[in-house]
């Protein structure tokens, strides 16, 4: 009993530790992701607006979604709002509880995106270098040129090796204008991130503390009813597999016996298991015939009663012997099961 | 019991020392933030201070929030303090040592991040450029006071090419990290300190009271736990309990149904009694659309 609560620990903290790793693990992947891209600012006007405001935006959308599709729980979430009420009444707090938990592990690596993509500063100098006020940073009483032609120059700007725009407006001016911009908006989204989370995680308690104990209980009975019906239905598969194969072998080997009317010898008392492992069938041809017919001609879905030794191989479907000892020996396996 | 004890022993070493762990992490987190973070001064009058002042204050107040969120016992101490009086009385000395034990905590990494700010001197040079006092530098004397703002506003920007060979702008920078420097090391000093005293002097004010409170808040944190976890074992009994009856009541259908009950053999026990009479394509068919579209009720009574 102890070991198995200490194993059931493991696993449980295992669950938790196991999904806050994977949130860990898709923020660091996402911190990776954006300095192994390439950016590469088009530097054209229209352009250069939506390349940067889509490696602003994109990108957190999709670790969004990705967030959810690593996350075990929501098959578990899909299947108990879409399930008949049957005898089991549905709680939507708990529904919530489990959308809810599972969405703030999910925005934890767009987050992170959209931070390091700001306190960076390439997406916003690229997005928004056409928007830079010539007017008090650099030489805007420069007539010559038109608006578009402007905009041209401008659009250039977080291309330095093809900027022209110098007696305009200093590139590197213009660069930490906008850098500072963006990383002022970074600083603040993250801190409103961090504000959040605050008091998303500080006013609970002071609130709704026993609906909260309630749904986490349920959620996390359904996660563990579900994992253990699977462990049952494995087990049970297991065992419906093994009967099943050995019914087959020995109906192989009762079939060969009635066809060659050759009485199986009883082996020697002390050859043990290994001649009872082999299951009447004993020499190349046998096996080859035994694999040839798993083959062609798989058995049934459907475990008979076990046959008579010396009986032919299908008897006893409609006969059931009674056996009154029999429903207090299965009760016992049951509890010793627990 | 002594295994009782060693898991007990874990358990409160582990909180502490997690939470120091964290602490520490979080330490090290703001000095890498800081390191990696690409300090780009904007040089224009209006902007430099509320950017130098905005990266020295902002940080430390994510990294606060941050320590607070992080550490499991603020929670803990919150529930106790929001929790309706019941049978059990509020110790507010409790309350109290959690609450300064949690932001005590907390307060390391943005400390940290001042500090490494200041020492490396960028942000105050970034932020007070435009506050010197033109006169005191020679290339800055004779110049008028817009254009002198506007030179004093470049001076965090070594490449800038109005500044790149200006004397005038080394000697404003040196000033102003010298300054700056010198503050990091004294509020150093003084943290220290302050700490150095606060760990000698306590013993000397109610030492009984404290080491109540330690003991009770400790318990209150153990005692959460373990609640979890006997909710946790609980909830696996009773999904284990629940799901056994629903086989059994399968089987008990099945056998209304048909007469075909399995009949045991010596060698295959174990395996029958794992089938719980479902031998069948059919009946496994059955059980499992049942378990889907009919769960069984939340009572293993």
């Amino acid at each position: 009993m102890d070991k198995f609560r200490m194993i059931f620990q493991f696993f449980q903290s295992n669950q938790e530790s196991f999904m806050n790793g994977i949130c860990g693990i898709m923020a660091l992947a996402s911190t990776q992701m954006y300095s192994a891209f390439d950016f590469n600012c088009p530097c054209l006007p229209h352009y250069n607006l939506a390349y940067g405001l889509g490696i602003l935006l994109v990108p957190p959308f999709i670790l969004f979604l990705l967030g959810f599709v690593l996350n075990n729980n929501i098959s578990m979430l899909a299947e108990e709002w879409r399930r008949p009420q049957g005898q089991r009444g549905k709680d939507p707090a708990v529904l919530r509880y489990m959308f809810c938990s599972m969405a703030q592990r999910a925005m934890i690596a767009p987050a992170v995106w959209v931070s390091v993509t700001l306190l960076d500063g390439k997406c916003i100098t690229c997005a928004f270098c056409t928007s830079v006020p010539v007017e008090s940073l650099g030489n805007a009483s420069y007539p010559r040129l038109s608006q578009g032609e402007i905009q041209r120059v401008l659009a250039r700007i977080p291309c330095k090796e093809i900027y022209n725009g110098q007696h305009l407006i200093a590139n590197e001016v213009a660069v930490r204008y906008l850098r500072c911009i963006s990383q002022a908006l970074g600083w603040c989204f993250v801190l409103l991130m961090t504000m959040l989370a605050f008091l998303v995680r500080s006013l609970r308690p002071c609130f709704s503390q026993a609906a909260f104990l309630k749904s986490r209980y349920w959620s996390h009975y359904i996660d563990i009813e579900r994992k253990l019906f699977d462990e049952t239905c494995a087990e049970h598969a297991r065992s419906f597999a093994k009967v099943c194969i050995q019914q087959f072998f020995e109906g192989m080997s009762t079939d060969l016996v009635a066809a060659r009317c050759h009485l199986p010898r009883k082996a020697p008392a002390d050859a043990g298991e290994a001649a009872e492992k082999l299951l009447g069938i004993t020499d190349q041809s046998t096996m080859n015939m035994a694999l040839k017919s798993w083959h062609r001609c798989k058995p049934p879905l459907h475990l008979h009663p076990p046959a008579l030794p010396t009986g032919n191989g299908w008897a006893g479907e409609g006969q059931p012997p009674t056996h009154p000892s029999t429903p207090r020996r299965e009760t016992a396996a049951y509890y010793s099961c627990v | 019991m002594d295994r009782f004890r060693m898991i007990f022993q874990y358990f409160q070493s582990s909180s502490e020392s997690v939470m120091n762990g964290i602490c520490g992490l979080l330490a090290l987190a703001s000095v890498k933030m800081y390191t990696s973070f690409d300090f780009s001064c904007p040089c224009l009058p209006q902007y430099n201070m509320a950017y130098g002042l905005g990266i020295m204050f902002v940080p430390p107040v994510i990294l606060f929030l941050c320590g607070l969120i992080l550490n499991r016992q603020s929670l803990v101490m919150l529930e106790e303090w929001r929790r309706p009086q019941g049978c059990r009385k509020k110790d507010l000395a409790v309350i109290r040592y959690m609450c300064s034990s949690i932001m005590q905590r907390a307060m390391v990494a943005p400390v940290v991040w001042i500090i490494v700010t200041l020492l490396d001197g960028k942000c105050l040079i970034c932020a007070f450029s435009g506050s010197m006092d033109p006169e005191k530098f020679v290339g800055f004397a004779n110049v008028s006071t817009v254009q002198v703002q506007q030179l004093l506003a470049k001076v965090p920007c070594k490449d800038d090419e109005l500044m790149r060979n200006n004397t005038s702008r080394k000697a404003v920078s040196r000033y102003l990290r010298c300054w700056s420097q010198a503050l990091g090391w004294s509020i150093l000093l003084i943290l220290i300190m302050a700490a150095f005293l606060a760990r000698w002097l306590r013993p000397c004010f109610n030492q009984a009271t404290l080491l109540q409170a330690r003991h009770w808040s400790n318990y209150i944190d153990i005692e959460q736990k373990i609640f979890e976890e006997t909710c946790c074992e609980h909830s696996r009994l009773f999904a284990h309990k629940c799901i056994l009856h629903f086989f059994e009541s399968m089987r008990q259908e099945i056998k209304l149904h048909s007469f075909n009950l399995p009949r045991e053999r010596e060698g295959t026990e174990g395996e029958e009694d794992l089938l719980r009479g479902i031998t069948d394509q059919d009946q496994v068919n059955k059980l499992l659309k049942t378990w889907y579209y009919e769960k069984p009720p939340l009572d293993v009574s």
